[in-house]
């Protein structure tokens, strides 16, 4: 019955998307401009451009014209799927008939912006860069777990390429659709591509000015027909937000930087600016508390009662002004893929809505252990030393004093933190998980699997780690739905990585910035740039 | 005075020197190094890689090593390149020298224009109407944080002219860079405009109630000539001594203005460079920091000289 909703939530869920899509396509159809300079704010100072060596969306987003991926997501459709992927540097692809090797035939006629043509060798350097087999090495191959099932690519012919996987994995081509999964030039260096960056995208690196613009301009060569509309799209850097608020609401800027604006923020945007665009969707990072393996968080009884303590509604309530989503691993329904059902997450320990009945369970977990009112857990609740850290942190702690265990703020500077938490230095912490797709290879190989480096909490289970492998090869969507479900709820019940809440903010933009659409389970795909135009 | 400026500027070297280790050492004090800090921003480390990072930058080598290495390098005219940009260190903060010192100038120029005669005015007025104003927006700007002004200025220019005055692209003529730093320099300048306007007043009323300025009025001179020519020209040596250390402040403390206003300046490149602890980086813009500072207080001593005639150096 609770998987039937769920279908019918999703069928109900993928007509509006649809529909929105149409509506947003037929909005595109008519009368394009072409001209003008887009003006956005770019909320930090990037160390480079090169989107294969970096994580964050302040790179993802200024780059990401410049380039262009095999295939993407269709610019149309507001939800990502490995339904909604489309050709790009690619015209087709087909896999072969035991599904490891995914071939790519490729878009005749490409050049990179300097002139030289775009072939199948670049793609093959591209993934031997990433699989660290190219005389070039990337400074941080940051995605390097993305790709750890291509055993090798080879290419026949300039416009043929194919991938060779170690195991059937269906949903790889949602990877290749990623922002962050561009293709390289072969004959730029990595070095070269951080400072000054080549594609064979809609526009032209120009240049970077760190902590004052990056300015790109219209590839007049662009393999697409008449595209991009923009002449160019500058972005200020601007790390000031409450500056760069007033200067959007003044007309300075087009649009904001994605995902930037709080809800609280969100209002008095609209209140000044009544005509602003704004969508407010998941932006798919999720605070979520950290617990070591140290006595005594070994024991299971004590993780759990942690679990059972969290009110996640208070989390959403006071830090998302009522806007975020409660929701496991996955990103949480309607926008997220792979949810699981409501009544089905309900039953996973701390996710009754009953929180008191929960806490009072909780509570008999301590008292088993030996804790009560008169003999308190005294820990340390380690923390990036930034708000978006700091902020659930205090929320915890005073959840945590509910079951008679006292934290007391850790904070540790920027600098430190990744290696507070690589060397394990903490005992409770708080950590933003971010996730650059909506699909469970990518959540659960990255931030589940034993070993990965992005599994920060160190969970590891050997049979999640099976279970994972058998969810990755499945082709049959339902039956990977199904299966990721029990993935999710076997890592709730280990407490692997307690997810606080999922968090929700706005992007908006004047009503001249056309042909904008933002994908509703992913922040890090929309950024191509190539369907938007000016009405001035 | 030849003497006298030869021993300051051999002060000056040993100086610089101090500020060197001082900054060399200070930066290694603190935790973490840039390639704790790329990895973070990825989310991940590769140990490996990350030993490769410290070992191309030269971190993994001895501090004294590193620090013959930067000063000798220094000496030669090389400041190095930026770790983070991977650019000739020179090359990033040269362009950024023009518009912090632009900034600072208007500042400073917009400080002593308006602080001295309303200085003067508040001290010839004394316990008038104008004073209490005067002293009123003098106490005002001393209390005012920059932060919290600039931002009201700037909430202001949305609400009346619809646009706010901040910095967007290199302006391409003197009267653009004028017009669009006048703003911020003034939101800068007013703290310092309120402490030299407080510190003038004062310096005044003490020398008004000098004997030479009662002969002077005795003898019919006239009020304009007895403020100007012979209250003001002794009152002023503590304001020059204020002014000179506001200059020092103003070029590396302009980071608030810098912030809000969006200025890409030498103060917010350095904290910038100093959250990714970017060393090269850091080290040159602190030392030519330094160097401003003491350049400055030896042309402040210089101008004492030329201001007040008594005074005489080295003799």
């Amino acid at each position: 019955m609770a998987f039937l909703g769920h279908v019918l939530r999703q069928v109900s869920f993928s007509i509006l998307i649809v529909t929105l899509g149409l509506c947003s396509s037929a909005d595109q159809s008519f009368a394009q401009k072409t001209g003008g300079i887009l003006k956005v704010y770019e909320r930090d100072s990037p160390t480079h451009l090169s989107i294969l060596e970096e994580t964050t969306i302040s790179v993802d987003f200024p780059a990401m014209p410049i380039f262009n991926n095999l295939v993407a997501f269709d610019p149309g459709v507001k939800q990502n799927t490995l339904q909604s992927i489309v050709p790009e540097l690619a015209d087709s692809w087909s896999w072969d008939s035991t599904s490891t090797s995914l071939t790519f035939k490729l878009h005749p006629g490409v050049k990179w912006h300097d002139g030289v043509p775009f072939t199948a060798a670049d793609v093959k350097c591209t993934w031997d860069l990433l699989a660290n087999k190219a005389k070039d090495k990337l400074r941080i191959n940051a995605h390097a777990s993305w790709w750890t099932n291509v055993d090798s690519v080879s290419t026949e012919g300039d416009l043929q390429a194919t991938f060779h996987l170690k195991r059937r994995q269906p949903a790889l081509l949602a990877f290749f659709a990623a922002g962050m999964a561009p293709v390289y030039p072969c004959h730029v260096s990595p070095a070269e591509m951080r400072q000054h960056p080549i594609g064979t995208g809609p526009f032209k690196f120009v240049e970077y000015k760190p902590n004052e613009v990056i300015t790109l301009a219209r590839n007049p060569d662009y393999w697409k027909p008449g595209k991009p509309y923009l002449d160019g799209i500058q972005y200020t850097v601007m790390p000031n937000r409450s500056t760069a608020i007033l200067a959007f609401v003044s007309g300075q800027f087009d649009m904001t930087f994605p995902n930037e604006i709080t809800i609280p923020l969100l209002g008095d945007i609209q209140k000044q600016v009544p005509s602003a665009i704004c969508e407010i969707t998941p932006t798919h990072d999720a605070p979520n508390v950290l617990i070591s393996h140290k006595p005594p968080f070994d024991k299971p009884e004590l993780r759990r009662a942690i679990a059972l303590t969290i009110d996640r509604q208070a989390f959403i309530d006071t830090l998302g002004s009522g806007k975020g989503d409660i929701g496991t691993a996955m990103l949480p329904g309607p926008e997220g893929v792979w949810a699981m059902p409501k009544e089905m997450m309900e039953k996973l320990p701390g996710y009754n809505p009953d929180i008191a009945k929960n806490r009072e369970e909780a509570r008999a977990l301590m008292r088993q252990l030996g804790y009560g009112p008169d003999h308190h857990l005294s820990v340390k609740l380690s923390a990036k030393n930034i708000p978006s850290n700091r902020d659930p942190g205090t929320l915890l702690i005073d959840q945590l004093k509910q079951i008679y265990i006292d934290a007391e703020m850790d904070l540790v500077e920027t600098a430190l933190w990744l290696p507070t938490l690589v060397r394990g230095n903490y005992v409770l912490g708080i950590e933003l998980v971010g996730d650059a797709l909506d699909d469970p290879d990518q959540t659960f190989y990255e931030d589940y699997s034993c070993g990965s480096a992005m599994n920060h909490a160190k969970y590891c289970n050997p049979k999640v780690d099976q279970m994972i492998n058998e969810e990755s090869m499945e082709a049959d969507q339902q039956k990977r739905r199904q299966m990721t479900w029990a993935i999710d709820s076997q890592i709730q019940e280990d407490i692997g990585r307690p997810i606080l809440w999922h968090e929700r903010k706005a992007t908006c933009w004047w009503p001249r910035v056309k042909g904008l659409n933002l994908f509703v389970n992913s922040q890090y795909n929309s950024w191509r740039m190539e369907n938007v135009w000016l009405d001035r | 005075m030849l003497a006298y400026v030869v021993r300051r500027l051999g002060l000056m070297v040993l100086t610089l020197f101090g500020v060197s280790i001082a900054i060399f050492l200070l930066l290694r004090i603190m935790p973490g190094n840039i390639a704790d800090i790329l990895f973070d921003s990825a989310g991940m480390v590769d140990p490996a890689d990350k030993a490769k990072i410290v070992s191309e930058l030269g971190l993994d080598r001895s501090l004294p090593i590193q620090y013959a290495h930067w000063i000798g390098s220094m000496l030669r005219g090389d400041l190095g390149y930026s770790y983070l940009s991977e650019k000739p260190v020179i090359e990033e903060i040269l362009p950024r020298i023009p518009i912090t010192a632009r900034l600072a100038g208007l500042a400073l120029l917009f400080a002593v224009c308006t602080g001295v005669p309303l200085g003067v005015i508040s001290a010839v007025k004394q316990n008038t109407w104008l004073d209490y104003i005067l002293r009123l927006i003098s106490l005002s700007g001393l209390s005012l944080p920059s932060f919290w002004l600039g931002l009201l200025i700037l909430m202001a220019f949305v609400h009346y002219f619809g646009s706010i005055p901040i910095y967007e692209r290199a302006p391409s003529s003197f009267g653009a860079m004028v017009a669009m730093l006048a703003v911020p320099a003034a939101a800068v300048g007013f703290r310092s405009s309120a402490l030299i306007m407080r510190l003038t007043r004062s310096s005044m009323l003490e020398v008004l109630r000098q004997d030479y300025v009662r002969t002077a009025r005795s003898k019919g001179v006239s009020e304009r000539a007895v403020t100007f020519d012979h209250a003001l020209r002794n009152a002023v040596l503590p304001v020059i001594t204020t002014i000179g250390i506001e200059t020092a402040f103003l070029f590396g403390g302009l980071i608030v203005t810098e912030t809000v206003f969006n200025i890409p300046g030498v103060a917010r490149f350095l904290v910038e460079a100093i959250r990714w602890r970017d060393y090269p980086m850091v080290q040159t813009l602190v030392m030519f920091i330094a160097v401003v500072v003491v350049v400055v207080n030896l042309l402040v001593d210089l101008a004492y000289m030329l201001i007040d005639p008594r005074i005489r150096y080295g003799e």
